[in-house]
C-alpha cells in the first residue's frame, strides 16, 4: 500500500527560487518577526454526537448501531462498573493486594474497543480493562489474575490489574508508564509486513505521554509509516499532578501535528463520538499506513488505585460533577431509553444479574489455589538454564527443611 | 565548484609545519596494544571467504534477511551501510522496507523492536554505539528481559537482536570506548554475547538471531578492521552460554572475551617463555548466562584464576566470575582470584595506553599468583 501524498519527500536543490532550500523544512521565506502563539485558550475542538444528557446533536452523526450493539455497550460498561465495585471492596477487605478502578472512563474503553478489528493487537497502559471484557475476556479470568491464582494466565507473577490475553490480541500490561508507545510502533511496521489488514491501537493517559517513550513513539509511528492508532486517555490527572502541571501546551491532540500526524480530539465520555473517530482512524490507518492521535477527554472519577485517596488533591464537588452529570454510562443510557431500548425492569434486573455473576466469579477465584512454586523459575528464558535450575533445586531444599514458615497450603502443587 | 585534485589550503600548511617531516614520539598515535589472532580456517561450515569483522557481520545480516522473510534491520544510519559499515549492500539487496535507518532515538529503537518482535518479525535493532545504549535500559531491563515471564509466555520478544560496537579502539575516550555488559549481566531474561573474531561474530550472531530470547550482542569495535579470517559464507551458529578453551593448561586459567582473548594470548605466551608457566585460556563468550561449568572446572584444575576486562574493575563482570569460582572452587585455590581491569575511572581520551589492562599488567598479575 502506498501513501497517497508525498509528505517526506526533499524537494530537488533549485537555488534560482526564492523559497528556502533547506532539506529540514518545506517553507516560505518571512521578513517579519513574530513568534507563532501556542493556542490553549481556544485549543483543539472537541468532537461528540451526543450532548451531556445523551440525545443526538447532529443526526448524521449518529452511528446507527444496532440495539443488540447498543446494549452489549452498556451491558459491558456496567458490568466493568460493577466488577470494579466489588474488586475495590475486596482490596479494602484484605483479599486481593491491589486494585484500579476505570470509574468514568469506561466510554473510552467500550467505544474504541467495539471500532476495532478482533485481530488488532491492543497495547494498553493499566486502565483499559474494558477493552478486554468488550473483547470477551472471562471474569473468571479477571479475577484469575487479580488473586493472582492457578487459573491466571499470568502465572501469578504481577500484581492485579495485569492483565494479558493471547487470544484477544491484547498485550500484556506493564506496570512501567509509556514503553508500550514505541512497542506499538514497532508492532504495526511488522504488521504492515505482513499485510493482513491488521491494525495496532496503543492507549496510555496525559501523564504517561509526558514520557520520552512517548516522544519516541509518536516520531517513530509517523517516519516509519505505521498502521496504528494512538489512544490518549487525557482524564484529568496522573495520580495527584492535574493536567496543568503536566503539560502547558494545548494538550495531546496538539502534539500530534508537530509529528507530522493527523490528531483529533473527543469527548471520551460519548461512546458514540469515541466510536466514530476510532472507526474512521482505524480505516484510514490500515489503508494509507499512518498513525493517528486520538486525545479521548474525560475524567477519572475513582481513585489513582487502592493505594490513593483521592480527597488529598481533589474536591468530593468535583468528582461528584463528572459522577452525576456527564458520565459514559447515564449518558447512553439515556440514548437507550429514548428509543424505547431499556427499561427500569431491564436496568433492575440486569444490575441483579451482573452483580450475581461478578460475585460467583469471585468467590470461586478466592478459592482457588495459588500457582505451583516451580513457576517463580519458569519463562525467564524460553528454557530452563542450569544456573537457574540449581536456584530452583536449592529453594526447594530449603523450603522443605523450614517448611512450616512457608505457606506450602496455599500454592498448587 | 571545489576540485578535488587541488591541494586545500589545510592540506599546504600542514606540509609546511616544521614537525611535519620528523615525526616526534608525541606526535605518533600509538599502536594497538595487541595482534589480532586468527583462528585456524573452520572446515566444518563449508567454503569460506576472507573477511573482517564487520563483513561477517555482513554476511550473518544477509544470510538472515535472505532465509527470514520476516527479518528486519533498523537503527540510525543503517540504510546507507551503517558508521561502521556493517550493513553495507543490504538495503539495494533486500529493500527499503527490511532495512532502513530510524530516528535517533535509542529508546525508540529499542522499544520499536520489541514491538516489532512480538508482532512476530525477525527484528535486528543497532545502537550506535555501546555508550549510547542507556536511554534503551528500561526498555530492555524492564520491557525486553521480562516480557516472557511478566506474561506468563503468552508473550515475548524472543525475536529481538541488538547490536552495538563495544570496547577500547584507541582514541574513542569516554563515549566510543565503554564496554557495558556488567550493567546487562545484572538482567535475568537478556542474553549478553561478545564475540573475539570474524568467525565467532558471524556464528554468534546468527545463533543469537535464532535464539529466542532477547539478545545483546556487542561487536569489539577496534577488530571492525583489524581483525582478517577466513569465514563460512554459509550460515552457522555457535552455540550460546558455552565457553570455549581456546588453549590448554595447567597452572593458571585465563578468562576474558571480546578483543581482550588477543591480549591474553600473548600473555599466555609470555608466562610461557619468560615463567614457565602453562596457561589455559577460556573464551567466556556468552557473559549471561555465563558457562560456569567450564570455568570452575579449570580452576580446579589449575588453582589460579586471572580474569581481565577493560571495563572498570569494580562492579565488572570479573566481580561476578571471581565470586562463583571462590564459592565452587575455594580449596582448589593456590592464590587470590586476580582481576586486571580498567580502573575506576570514565574512559579517558589521551590516557587510554595507561588505563587499559595490558598484556604487561596481565603478566606481572600471573607473577604475582604464581609467586603468592
Amino acid at each position: 500500500r502506498n501513501r497517497t501524498l508525498d509528505r517526506c519527500r526533499q524537494q530537488p536543490f533549485d537555488s534560482t527560487l526564492e523559497k528556502p532550500q533547506f532539506p529540514g523544512a518545506s517553507a516560505d521565506f518571512v521578513d517579519q518577526l513574530d513568534f507563532i502563539q501556542p493556542n490553549v485558550i481556544s485549543g483543539i475542538p472537541v468532537y461528540r454526537v451526543m450532548d451531556r444528557q445523551g440525545n443526538i446533536i447532529n443526526p448524521s452523526q449518529d452511528p446507527q448501531l444496532s440495539k443488540e450493539t447498543v446494549l452489549n455497550f452498556y451491558q459491558k460498561m456496567t458490568l466493568l462498573n460493577t466488577m470494579d465495585r466489588i474488586l475495590y471492596e475486596s482490596q479494602r477487605q484484605g483479599r486481593i493486594s491491589f486494585y484500579m478502578t476505570n470509574y468514568g472512563e469506561e466510554g473510552t474503553h467500550i467505544g474504541s474497543a467495539a471500532a476495532l478489528d478482533p485481530n488488532d493487537i491492543v497495547f494498553g497502559q493499566y486502565r483499559e480493562a474494558g477493552v478486554l471484557m468488550y473483547r470477551g475476556f472471562p471474569l473468571d479470568l479477571f479475577m484469575a489474575q487479580c488473586y493472582a491464582n492457578a487459573d491466571d494466565l499470568g502465572k501469578g507473577r504481577q500484581m492485579p490489574v495485569h492483565y494479558g490475553s493471547k487470544d484477544l490480541n491484547f498485550v500484556t500490561i506493564s506496570s512501567p508508564l509509556a514503553t508500550q508507545i514505541p512497542q506499538a510502533a514497532g508492532a504495526a511496521y511488522a504488521l504492515k509486513r505482513e499485510n493482513m489488514n491488521r491494525a495496532v491501537i496503543c492507549y496510555f493517559g496525559e501523564g504517561a505521554a509526558s514520557e520520552g517513550d512517548a516522544h519516541a513513539g509518536f516520531n517513530f509511528s509517523a517516519t516509519l509509516e505505521c498502521p496504528l492508532i494512538f489512544f490518549c486517555r487525557n482524564n484529568g490527572y496522573a495520580i495527584s499532578t492535574p493536567t496543568n502541571e503536566q503539560y502547558r501546551g494545548d494538550g495531546i491532540a496538539a502534539r500530534g501535528p508537530g509529528y507530522g500526524m493527523l490528531s483529533i480530539r473527543v469527548d471520551g465520555n460519548d461512546v458514540f463520538a469515541v466510536y466514530n473517530a476510532t472507526k474512521e482512524a482505524r480505516r484510514r490507518a490500515v489503508a494509507e499506513n499512518q498513525p493517528f492521535l486520538i486525545e479521548a477527554m474525560t475524567y477519572r472519577i475513582g481513585h489513582h488505585s487502592t493505594s490513593d485517596d483521592s480527597s488529598a488533591y481533589r474536591s468530593v464537588d468535583e468528582v461528584n460533577y463528572w459522577d452525576k452529570q456527564d458520565h459514559p454510562i447515564s449518558r447512553l443510557r439515556h440514548y437507550m431509553t429514548t428509543r424505547g431500548w431499556w427499561s427500569e425492569d431491564d436496568e433492575r434486573s440486569w444490575r441483579k444479574q451482573s452483580r450475581k455473576t461478578v460475585m460467583e466469579a469471585f468467590e470461586r477465584a478466592e478459592k482457588r489455589l495459588k500457582p505451583n512454586v516451580e513457576l517463580m523459575f519458569t519463562d525467564v528464558y524460553q528454557e530452563m538454564t542450569p544456573g537457574l535450575n540449581k536456584q530452583r533445586e536449592s529453594m526447594w531444599r530449603h523450603v522443605q527443611q523450614y517448611k512450616e514458615h512457608y505457606p506450602l497450603d496455599l500454592y498448587d502443587k | 565548484m571545489l576540485s578535488l585534485h587541488i591541494p586545500t589550503l589545510s592540506a599546504t600548511l600542514l606540509k609546511l609545519s616544521p614537525s611535519s617531516n620528523s615525526r616526534t614520539k608525541t606526535q605518533r598515535r600509538h599502536a594497538a596494544h595487541f595482534t589480532f589472532q586468527p583462528d585456524p580456517v573452520p572446515t566444518q561450515y563449508g567454503p569460506t571467504q576472507k573477511m573482517n569483522l564487520f563483513q561477517s557481520v555482513t554476511s550473518a545480516l544477509d544470510n538472515t534477511l535472505a532465509s527470514d522473510p520476516t527479518a528486519v534491520i533498523f537503527g540510525e544510519d543503517v540504510a546507507f551501510g551503517g558508521v561502521f559499515r556493517c550493513t553495507v549492500g543490504l538495503r539495494d539487496k533486500y529493500g527499503k522496507d527490511r532495512v532502513f535507518n530510524t530516528p535517533l532515538c535509542e529508546q525508540g529503537i529499542v522499544g520499536f523492536g520489541i514491538g516489532a518482535a512480538v508482532a512476530g518479525a525477525t527484528a535486528i535493532a543497532e545502537i550506535q554505539f555501546a555508550d549510547y545504549i542507556y536511554p534503551a535500559f528500561d526498555q530492555i531491563v524492564n520491557e525486553a528481559a521480562k516480557y516472557r515471564y511478566r506474561s506468563g509466555n503468552l508473550f515475548d520478544c524472543g525475536n529481538l537482536t541488538i547490536r552495538a560496537p563495544w570496547g577500547c579502539v584507541g582514541h574513542g575516550s569516554l563515549y566510543h570506548s565503554q564496554s557495558p555488559e556488567a550493567f546487562f549481566a545484572h538482567c535475568p531474561g537478556i542474553k549478553v554475547v561478545i564475540p573475539r573474531s570474524p568467525v565467532q561474530a558471524k556464528g554468534l550472531l546468527l545463533a543469537c538471531i535464532a535464539d529466542q530470547n532477547p539478545c545483546i550482542f556487542f561487536e569489539p569495535k577496534i577488530l571492525y578492521r583489524a581483525a582478517v579470517e577466513q569465514v563460512p559464507v554459509e550460515p552457522y551458529t555457535i552455540p550460546l552460554s558455552q565457553a570455549e578453551i581456546l588453549q590448554e593448561g595447567s597452572d593458571v586459567t585465563l578468562v576474558a572475551w571480546g578483543t581482550q582473548i588477543h591480549v591474553m594470548r600473548e600473555v599466555a605466551n609470555m608466562a610461557q617463555e619468560k615463567l614457565g608457566v602453562s596457561c589455559e585460556l577460556i573464551d567466556l563468550q556468552t557473559i549471561l548466562p555465563w558457562d560456569t561449568e567450564t570455568v570452575c572446572k579449570s580452576v580446579v584444575k589449575t588453582g589460579r584464576l586471572l580474569i581481565s576486562h577493560e571495563a572498570p574493575i569494580t562492579g565488572g563482570f570479573a566481580a561476578e566470575i571471581s565470586s562463583t569460582v571462590q564459592e565452587e572452587c575455594f580449596l582448589n585455590l593456590e592464590a587470590p582470584i586476580s582481576r586486571v581491569c580498567g580502573y575506576d575511572t570514565p574512559f579517558p581520551h589521551i590516557f587510554e595506553p595507561f588505563y587499559i589492562p595490558d598484556k604487561w599488567k596481565c603478566f606481572e598479575a600471573i607473577k604475582k599468583m604464581i609467586n603468592y
